[in-house]
């Protein structure tokens, strides 16, 4: 009994909080491979061990809400404004961006690798009666998604069975269509770096409508004092510096740049 | 391919995972065990009202959805929680909570039963030595401690294997909440299938080497003891 306690002891991590920050990041981040570039990079400029809550967009929000972490780099602009409205976060900081891209099963029956906009493509979608899997979870991706119906004049709950709402995450959904040979709207990143691919293939990109925006949001101490404001800041200020800069323009994957860094200074 | 590699090649992120993993369950299973194990024989030696109640409660509970004990730990544990200032959200502590609540049920209802027997058999013998009930219930737990570890290695087999609780209270951070399953969960929705599954023969071949070492430890199906 002695030696199984002195061997769980010997297991526990060796807990050194110092400079520690937790944040919520969306699985987009983190699929594409981008945090495994970054957070190391981050460690050795600023000495700070980032740990990364990968969730959507809307968990990764109410986690900043409830103060279970300590910021939250996300993708879905009117979510984020309105956390800031609310005090939850002292501002938003854009950091970089990259799009979304329209997947399907390769013979395309819904026709919309010739589709004029982003909004049309949705439209001949829903007039085929393919199936559409959404992620139904509230993350960016899944408003953006709800924004592109919107555009498209049509409203997804009548569609009936052919509209799927897995609520999932990006990896679950991308899964379940490659199941189904349906359509879905996917981060570039993530559908890149997905090794399920099955009979899909990128159907549709480059409507401006398309943009994806990600922003950093640290966590306002004055509502949760034992968020560490210096640390947030500190963080902020790398995203948004030349080394974040080059590290994130620079990062390819199959030889296609992902992400493109637009913070102001 | 890429699993056996890193099994071979003993991957420092691998066995990091692994050792979570055994460390979050093995203490979480000590600890139910030293709730489980003497309250399931307290059940089985005392009469009280509701005492059928309490036990049809205790074998229901053997059935408790992670998910949702994962989700109250959850609301328990976090900042605007009750117990939020403790700061034990996504935190191996928080697993272990969340496991302790899962495992301790099971436990006690097969110790009880276990008991339960014994008792019928020793229940003479005992009250005639004029014994006190902690004497009769440490009797009792020494006695039939082969049937308990079986039930611990019951409470073990479902904590090692659960992803539900402790991907929510964890929260899968790399380094400091990832154990196996919700690894095995991350690399599923990369659509990493093949690595994903050498991850789940990590998990079962630990399962397997826990319970063989433990039967060994005991020596239960040795020569003259089966």
């Amino acid at each position: 009994m002695r030696n199984l306690a002195i061997f769980l002891f010997s297991l526990l991590p060796a807990v050194a909080m110092a400079d520690t920050l937790r944040m919520a990041v969306t699985t987009s981040f983190h699929n594409s491979g981008l945090s495994d570039i970054l957070l190391p990079a981050v460690e050795e400029d600023t000495g700070i061990t980032v740990q990364l809550l990968v969730v959507g967009t809307g968990q990764a929000l109410r986690l900043g809400r409830a103060g279970d972490v300590d910021a939250v780099l996300v993708h879905a602009r009117a979510a984020e404004e309105a956390f800031v409205g609310t005090g939850h976060a002292t501002h938003r900081r854009e950091i970089m961006y990259n799009d979304f891209v329209l997947i399907g099963p390769a013979e395309d029956p819904a026709d919309i690798a010739g589709a004029e906009s982003a909004a049309d493509a949705l439209r001949r979608i829903a007039t085929s009666g393919a199936v559409f899997v959404s992620r139904g979870d509230e993350s960016g991706t899944h408003q953006k998604e709800l924004e592109l119906w919107f555009a498209a004049g049509l409203a997804p709950d009548g569609f009936g069975p052919a509209y799927r709402s897995v609520g999932a995450g990006m990896g679950a959904t991308l899964n379940t269509a490659s199941g189904m040979n349906a359509y879905l709207l996917a981060d570039r990143a993530s559908w890149l770096n997905f090794g399920n691919k099955g009979d899909l293939a990128l159907l549709y990109a480059g409507d401006p409508a398309l943009f994806n925006q990600y922003a950093y949001l640290p966590v306002n101490p004055a509502r949760h004092p034992h968020v560490p404001a210096d640390l947030t800041e500190r963080l902020e200020n790398w995203l948004a510096g030349p080394r974040a800069k080059t590290l994130i323009d620079g990062y390819m994957l199959n030889g296609e740049p992902l992400f493109t860094h637009n913070a102001r200074n | 391919m890429q699993a056996a590699w890193l099994i071979l090649t003993l991957d420092a992120e691998l066995i990091e995972i692994t050792l979570r993993s055994l460390q979050v369950t093995v203490t979480a299973v000590v600890i139910s065990a030293a709730i489980g194990l003497p309250l399931g024989a307290w059940l089985a030696v005392n009469r009280f009202a509701f005492r059928r109640h309490v036990i049809a409660v205790l074998n229901a509970l053997m059935g408790l959805p992670p998910v949702v004990v994962g989700l109250i730990v959850y609301v328990m544990l976090s900042r605007s929680g009750p117990f939020g200032v403790f700061g034990l959200l996504f935190t191996p502590t928080a697993m272990i909570i969340a496991q302790i609540i899962i495992v301790t049920p099971l436990i006690a209802s097969i110790a009880h039963q276990v008991i339960r027997d014994l008792w019928s058999e020793y229940h003479d013998l005992l009250i005639s030595l004029n014994t006190t009930k902690t004497q009769r219930i440490k009797t009792l737990l020494w006695d039939g401690r082969r049937a308990l570890l079986t039930a611990c290695l019951a409470g073990f087999g479902r904590g090692i294997g659960e992803v539900g609780a402790i991907m929510i209270v964890g929260g899968n951070i790399d380094n400091v909440t990832r154990v196996l399953t919700t690894a095995i969960a991350l690399e599923t929705g990369k659509g990493n299938f093949a690595l994903a599954l050498g991850l789940g023969f990590v998990l079962i071949g630990l399962a397997i080497a826990v319970n063989v070492l433990i039967h060994n430890l005991s020596r239960t199906e040795r020569s003259s003891q089966w």
